[in-house]
């Protein structure tokens, strides 16, 4: 991706400020068709959601702190847990990153805005229908979903109506997600500006584009098991019912079928933030941007062949079992490329340590000891071992919460300046990752030894020899969960007092959006840049 | 968390983690730990339990190797990144370079990686063959999943049972402090002979459960309406267990599998009296039974008890041990005959060949075989002997 001249876009848009039409209030923000308005509402309804899940975590963390039964009962347990991970899933990190491409996606590509406006309102505002079905499961008769996110049958034919409330809200937001993917693939193939070829576009959109092919290949597909889940409930069918013909594992294969590509849905998005940030702070081009599209492609589609690794003790033939551990081992070979990659970006170069920076080192380096716990589960025989404990929990927390979670801060703070016009106190981000870095491995790194040790996952109460690192996880959980207090805080007082930003804040950025003014005006690109 | 306790190297953990944590962890939960803190930390260890079968042992190894070649490359990855970002800053004066790309370097970080599974994948193709090979076990134990217990049936003789979670409710909730096998304890253990190739057949009566025994390596899912199969190899006598790995429902926790590995004549002794004990559960004690059932169900508990001596045709062995065939105690009055099979033989106040049966047969059995050894050969006395005039005997 080599620099982009662009002394025609800037102060292109801010002529229009003055003359966009739209409502005030509250009606703003229901009725907008503007990808910028509906980005942020997606980024704050995910910090929303991810403030609810935190809450839960902490609640699950509580509970076990002690061996016991203190708090909880083991049933609201079992819905605090399924629905930490739904609500994190579908209500944070999916919403986070559509809230990404919703500001990014145009601005990066030259377009004026996603190509179907009002499909673009309408997916966001499913959302917090589908999130309030959700949380209000919690205080219906028989309580909220308590079959695990993973909603296996037979155990979720069993549930009370919460369980009908969460397969609908899976449905709703499955929706909006396909409506979401539906937009972001048109807009980058039909609104880039003019010599923005595919292989100019920022990695970003790249990893975004092949993420929204995802997800529309997958959503459907959860949507059809949450469905056959459904009329086996209520209406009589029996796929997952052994008694009636059916097979209780057919449920899981088709689960994961969308569940692994969905782990890439979710990360995706976060590599490339990721791989927009180092070249910015290392003040040098991304290294090997080819491969990192090769890569991406290959990761997604390796995605669609490995399920059931998810499955190793469900009993599956020899054959079965070797296939999917190759596939799955395969996967390191792309996932290793972009490593490197990120390593010979930073290799060289003259780097700074802003705060977005900091995050995107710190992704680096926890979400490549998460591909290590990955690689370790690959192997058929340890996965056995490991499956359903600690392990595997410690493992996909250090991809979700170190990889994408973290990438999503690092670029909040990158783009922070650019979408509000103000800065961020730099010394107050910096508190906020060291806080996050060390709580999160408080927290999960002894998950490990926990897993190892034989401590199932999904459990209330555990024997007495896993005490001490679950005080330690709980202590780490609770000073991660205040560390985001910390984060909102930093937000709301950059947004209210926060210095004025330059135009181009990070001498090293080089994107179309930094070609416009901080903040960046309503409307823009209106008409689109050359790109050259 | 096997039975056995820890290595040497795990206590040195223990010790130094303990000072690691010790400062901070005093100031904040000080008080937590010293409640907690004393059989719960007894047990604490950091990797993979201690192997007991030959599979485990090769997880155990295959995962050690993993880990090491991840080692290997963390190190080798991160010195290149922590280099890179100590030498290569701006505040250092650190001028960028403007290189982008570099095939051949690329090519070869494709082409090592992938060499590198190829040095992993071949060992865990080994030792997924061998764990795929259940043929020719030497005994079967079917287990099945319920919520919220196990049971297991021991298939070759015809008996089963439910094994439940024997921590008291009191512990749970913290009316009592907690006993040294907290949640990991049954009212009934699996027992397995030790050295023996068992096989599991793992099924589930309501949802998906996982039988799980880490120190085994065996973990498979227990799916309704089918049954997987697994099996092992114990070559160390001990109690090991394990809990429910799938989650399913409420009281998943509370579910935990406990297998007692035992040598070769105790299993015998466990098995037998299993079986017996089995016999006598399954029957109803207050049954009326006819002469016919009676007759025939004798013959069997004859045969396998009692023939050995009395012979069976009921002449016994002159000299040494009497015929029945006509034996003033088969032939008169019946409580005699109860007595005698309930509390032996006794002469000289030192016990004979003819044990006390009371405690190894039940009611029914003894009333079985009293009523064949009455009607057979030359006896035929017509009488039919009722299991509850044998309870009565009992009591007496």
């Amino acid at each position: 991706m080599s620099s982009i001249p662009h002394d025609h876009a800037a102060g292109h848009g801010e002529a229009h400020e003055e003359h966009a039409h739209h409502p005030g209030g509250i009606m703003r923000w229901i009725t907008t068709t503007n990808h910028k308005d509906i980005g942020t509402l997606y980024l704050w309804f995910a910090f929303i959601m991810f403030l609810a899940g935190g809450t839960l975590a902490l609640t699950i963390r509580s509970e076990l702190f002690h061996p016991g039964l203190q708090l909880v009962d083991p049933e609201f347990f079992n819905s605090l847990t399924t629905l930490h991970g739904l609500i994190m899933i579908f209500g944070a990190i999916m919403p986070a990153a559509v809230g990404f491409a919703n500001w990014q996606v145009p601005m990066m590509i030259g377009a004026p805005d996603m190509a179907f406006a009002r499909l673009n309102n309408w997916s966001f505002w499913l959302l917090p229908f589908a999130a309030t079905l959700l949380i209000s499961s919690f205080f219906v008769p028989g309580g909220a979903a308590a079959g695990g996110w993973t909603l296996y049958a037979p155990l979720s034919v069993q549930a009370g109506m919460g369980m009908d409330m969460t397969i609908f809200a899976i449905h709703i937001m499955g929706a909006s997600s396909i409506m979401g993917s539906i937009n972001i693939i048109t807009t980058i193939l039909n609104l880039r500006a003019p010599g923005m070829t595919l292989m100019k576009m920022p990695l970003f959109v790249w990893t975004w584009l092949i993420t929204a092919y995802l997800l529309i290949a997958v959503m459907p597909v959860l949507a059809g098991t949450v469905t056959m889940l459904l009329t086996d409930r209520h209406f009589g069918t029996s796929f997952f019912n052994a008694a009636g013909g059916g097979d209780p594992v057919m449920f899981q294969h088709i689960f994961w079928f969308f569940g692994h590509p969905e782990v890439y849905i979710m990360i995706l998005p976060a590599f490339g933030i990721v791989s927009t940030i180092l070249p910015t702070f290392s003040r040098k081009p991304l290294f090997g941007y080819a491969s990192m599209v090769y890569a991406t492609a290959s990761i997604a589609i390796l995605s669609f062949l490995v399920w059931a690794h998810h499955m190793f003790t469900v009993g599956m033939p020899a054959a079965g079992q070797l296939f999917f551990m190759y596939m799955t081992m395969l996967i390191a070979v792309p996932t290793g490329v972009k490593v490197f990659n990120w390593l010979a970006t930073m290799w060289r170069g003259s780097m700074t340590f802003e705060t977005p920076m900091l995050f995107a080192i710190g992704f680096i380096f926890l979400f490549t000891m998460g591909g290590f716990t990955g690689l370790v589960l690959a192997i058929t025989p340890v996965d056995i071992q490991l499956q359903d404990t600690y392990y595997v929990v410690a493992h996909f927390h250090y991809v979700l919460v170190a990889g994408s979670l973290f990438a999503f801060f690092g670029g909040i703070y990158y783009w922070l300046p650019k979408w509000s016009g103000k800065m961020y106190d730099e010394t107050l981000g910096k508190w906020h990752f060291w806080l996050s870095m060390i709580f999160f491995n408080v927290t999960f790194f002894p998950m490990h030894f926990l897993g190892l040790a034989g401590m199932p996952r999904r459990i209330a109460d555990y024997p007495a020899q896993f005490t001490d690192w679950n005080e330690v996880a709980t202590i780490g959980a609770f000073g991660f969960g205040l560390s985001q207090i910390l984060f909102l805080f930093i937000v709301l007082k950059a947004l209210r007092f926060g210095a004025p930003a330059p135009a181009r804040p990070w001498d090293g950025a080089d994107t179309l959006e930094w070609t416009l003014p901080s903040p960046v005006p309503y409307h823009t690109f209106e008409t689109p840049p050359v790109v050259s | 968390m096997a039975a056995e306790s820890l290595t040497g190297k795990g206590m040195a953990l223990r010790a130094s983690s303990r000072s690691r944590l010790g400062a901070a962890l005093q100031w904040s939960i000080g008080p937590a730990l010293a409640v907690a803190g004393t059989a719960a930390h007894a047990e604490r260890q950091y990797n993979l339990q201690d192997p007991v079968t030959p599979i485990a042992k090769q997880i155990l190894d295959l995962h050690t190797y993993i880990l090491w070649i991840c080692v290997v490359i963390f190190i080798g990855v991160f010195s290149v990144m922590f280099y890179s970002i100590f030498a290569h800053r701006k505040s250092k004066g650190h001028q960028a370079a403007q290189f982008h790309e570099n095939t051949l370097v690329e090519v070869v970080w494709t082409i090592i990686p992938f060499l590198i599974l190829l040095f992993m994948a071949f060992p865990a193709t080994k030792t997924i063959l061998a764990m795929k090979d259940a043929s020719a076990p030497d005994m079967t134990v079917k287990v099945t999943g319920y919520q919220w217990k196990w049971s297991y049936d021991y298939l070759d003789h015809g008996f089963g049972f439910y094994s439940n979670l024997s921590t008291p409710y009191s512990q749970i909730h913290g009316d009592e402090p907690k006993g040294e096998h907290y949640l990991l304890e049954v009212d009934n253990p699996m027992v397995v002979p030790v050295g023996k190739k068992v096989r599991v057949l793992i099924t589930a009566n309501d949802v998906i459960h996982s039988w799980s025994v880490p120190a085994f390596g065996v973990k498979q899912d227990a799916i309704p309406g089918f049954v997987r199969d697994s099996w092992f190899r114990a070559e160390k006598p001990g109690i090991y267990r394990g809990q429910c790995s799938e989650l399913c429902g409420k009281e998943h926790g509370f579910m935990p599998i406990v297998v007692e590995v035992k040598a070769a004549d105790d299993y015998a002794k466990w098995l037998d009296e299993h079986k017996k004990a089995a016999a006598a559960a399954a029957d109803d004690p207050n049954k009326v039974w006819d002469q016919r059932e009676l007759m025939a169900r004798g013959e069997k508990i004859f045969t396998a008890n009692c023939a050995a001596c009395h012979q069976a045709n009921g002449k016994g062995v002159p000299g040494a041990f009497p015929a029945l065939d006509g034996s003033q105690v088969v032939t008169g009055p019946k409580d005699g005959q109860i007595k005698t099979v309930l509390n032996g033989v006794v002469k000289n106040g030192q016990p004979t060949a003819m044990v006390p049966w009371r405690n190894t047969l039940s009611d029914i059995d003894i009333a079985a075989v009293i009523t064949y050894t009455r009607n057979s050969w030359g006896n035929h006395t017509g009488e039919t002997i009722q299991p509850s005039e044998v309870k009565v005997a009992r009591q007496g």
